[in-house]
């Protein structure tokens, strides 16, 4: 009986994950075939006006990196003071959950959030808004993982700095941090590709424009609040441009996804 | 006889602990000399060890009572009334500590020795490269490491790590090296390199050493006093507590009757 139970359960197990793969490779497989297909030299030197999408993906990687600007030393700070200053505080718990919480807000909310205290009072959308949205996605991230990956370091290396002479701030930056160096960039990574690839958070923030530019006060490009624009739009070109600008995106984010976990690897 | 420190009617308590860990240590650190502690795990040698530096301050609310007095340009000074941060780093410069498990920083050989220097006030380059050589030297790792000072010393043995975490505290020159069983994560060869080194280092600065064995204690250290359960039951030296206890409790600890 036992052996049937058994046998039964590793069906539906495999049966779950064979129809989990399905759907993946089948999009995978899509987005290849389509993507491919439209990526030629034309769209990586013309903006969107003219059917490329060259202002597209540079409006995406500088809203990333600006996102990664305000929102990495914010989070790193936070988890520092969690994990090397936050001693039998009340407070401590508190924030741990807060940020937990904040790490599953959906990424649309965000958005309206910072529609009401960034875009509204401006008046427009423009590129800080989106990095400010793609910032408060990411600073959960980097806080959890500063946090956890410090606490790894074993408190005699802490001691050992303090035993010196040296003062607790000197310690944790030249020593402790080093020693966390490897988990804390990782964990950077994993997200940074969490961010790149969000439309939620830029759609009532960023905007989009069909232009290059350059000046975050205005209205800022962006891969993927153009591909959801493209994508419902009657001109089969543009469609297309949609599906190479989705395949580039994929191949980016899945990157940075393996460079995360190659770095984890090379660290054991 | 010159003591380099004095604990006088030492109480510690742990935050939020119903009793205190240490009740009334009366015990002195003599100069260039080695003091052993020993006793059952549990007892309170570590906390005892850490409380000569403070190092357990790093962790707020523990609660100490009594003395503990440190030499300073010959005068008695309780150190258990420093607040300030750098009346604290100033101590910890006078008194080392080297831990269990060695502790390399994760940066270059050099660097590590290094470390401590710059808090000590020292910036000039040669100056440095010139006590980086003389503390390594002291701790007998110089000709082992002296090509390869810019690799990293995660990279080293155990015994070399902890040779060179003593390198590394010698450098800054202090009065007192703590050690809290330093020899009890290496082999044999490389522990009686320590033990060698530790025998040495009295000539510089005086010792104060927890060890679980008492072939040690009995080989290296002039003082032993022996603790249980938070009390200080016999201190004297090394060769009557030994050969000649006064109390039973300790006649059967280091004949191996309890532990
Ligand atoms: N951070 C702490 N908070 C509360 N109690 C502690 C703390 N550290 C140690 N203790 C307690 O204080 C007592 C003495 O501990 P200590 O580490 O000084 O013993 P020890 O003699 O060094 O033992 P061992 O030989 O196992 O290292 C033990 O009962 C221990 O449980
Ligand atoms: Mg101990």
């Amino acid at each position: 009986m036992r052996f049937l139970i058994n046998k039964i359960v590793l069906g539906l197990s495999i049966l779950a994950a064979l129809i989990g793969l399905v759907f993946l490779f089948w999009i995978l497989i899509d987005l290849t075939i389509k993507g491919v297909g439209a990526i030629d030299w034309h769209i990586f030197s013309n903006d969107l006006v003219n059917n490329g999408l060259r202002n597209l993906l540079i409006g995406q990687f500088m809203l990333a990196l600006t996102a990664v600007v305000i929102g990495v030393p914010i989070g790193m700070i936070a988890g520092i003071y969690l994990q090397e200053y936050s001693y039998g505080s009340k407070y401590a718990e508190f924030i741990r959950n807060l940020s937990d919480v904040m790490m599953s807000a959906p990424s649309i909310v965000i958005g309206v959030f910072v529609y009401a205290i960034v875009v509204n009072p401006v008046g427009h959308a423009n590129g800080w808004a989106g990095s400010i949205a793609l910032a408060i996605m990411m600073i959960p991230i980097v806080v959890r993982t500063t946090d956890d990956m410090l606490g790894l370091v074993p408190k005699e290396l802490r001691e050992a700095g303090i035993a010196l002479g040296a003062p607790k701030y000197k310690v944790i930056f030249d020593i402790i941090i080093k020693a966390a160096k490897v988990g804390i960039t990782t964990g950077i990574l994993l997200a940074f590709a969490r961010i790149a690839g969000e439309t939620a958070p830029l759609l009532f923030t960023s905007g989009n424009s069909q232009f290059f530019t350059m000046n975050m006060n205005q209205e800022f490009p962006s891969l993927t609040v153009a591909i959801y624009n493209l994508a419902t739009m009657p001109d089969e070109n543009l469609v297309k441009i949609a599906w190479a600008g989705a395949f580039i995106l994929t191949v980016f984010v899945l990157l940075i996804n393996l460079l995360g976990r190659y770095v984890i690897r090379e660290k054991k | 006889m010159k003591n380099v420190m004095e604990i006088k009617d030492f109480y510690f308590t742990y935050p939020k602990a119903p009793k205190p860990t240490l009740k009334n240590i009366n015990l002195n650190i003599e100069e260039n000399k080695i003091t052993a502690l020993i006793g059952p795990s549990g007892c309170g040698k570590s906390t005892l060890l850490r409380s000569l530096n403070r190092i357990q301050d790093l962790y707020p609310g523990n609660k100490y009572d009594g003395e503990i007095l440190l030499k300073i340009n010959d005068k008695m000074e309780n150190i258990l009334e420093y607040k300030k941060e750098n009346k604290l780093i100033e101590l910890r410069q006078r008194v080392g500590m080297i831990f269990q498990k060695p502790t390399p920083f994760p940066m270059s050989i050099f660097d590590n020795v290094a470390y401590g220097l710059k808090f000590a006030g020292i910036k000039s380059k040669s100056e440095i490269e010139g006590r980086v050589e003389k503390a390594l030297q002291g701790a007998a790792l110089w000709s082992e490491v002296k090509d390869r000072l810019k690799e990293s010393a995660l990279g080293m043995s155990g015994g070399q790590q902890q040779r060179l975490c003593i390198a590394r505290a010698i450098a800054v020159e202090p009065e007192v090296l703590l050690f809290d069983e330093p020899t009890s994560a290496l082999d044999p060869i490389s522990t009686a390199a320590i033990e060698e080194l530790v025998v040495e280092l009295k000539e510089r600065v005086s010792i104060a050493i927890v060890t679980h064995n008492m072939q040690q204690a009995s080989r290296i250290s002039d003082y032993t006093a022996f603790m249980y359960l938070g009390d200080l039951v016999e201190f004297g030296e090394t060769e009557q507590i030994f050969l000649n206890p006064k109390e039973k409790q300790t006649e059967d600890y280091i004949t191996g009757r309890f532990g």
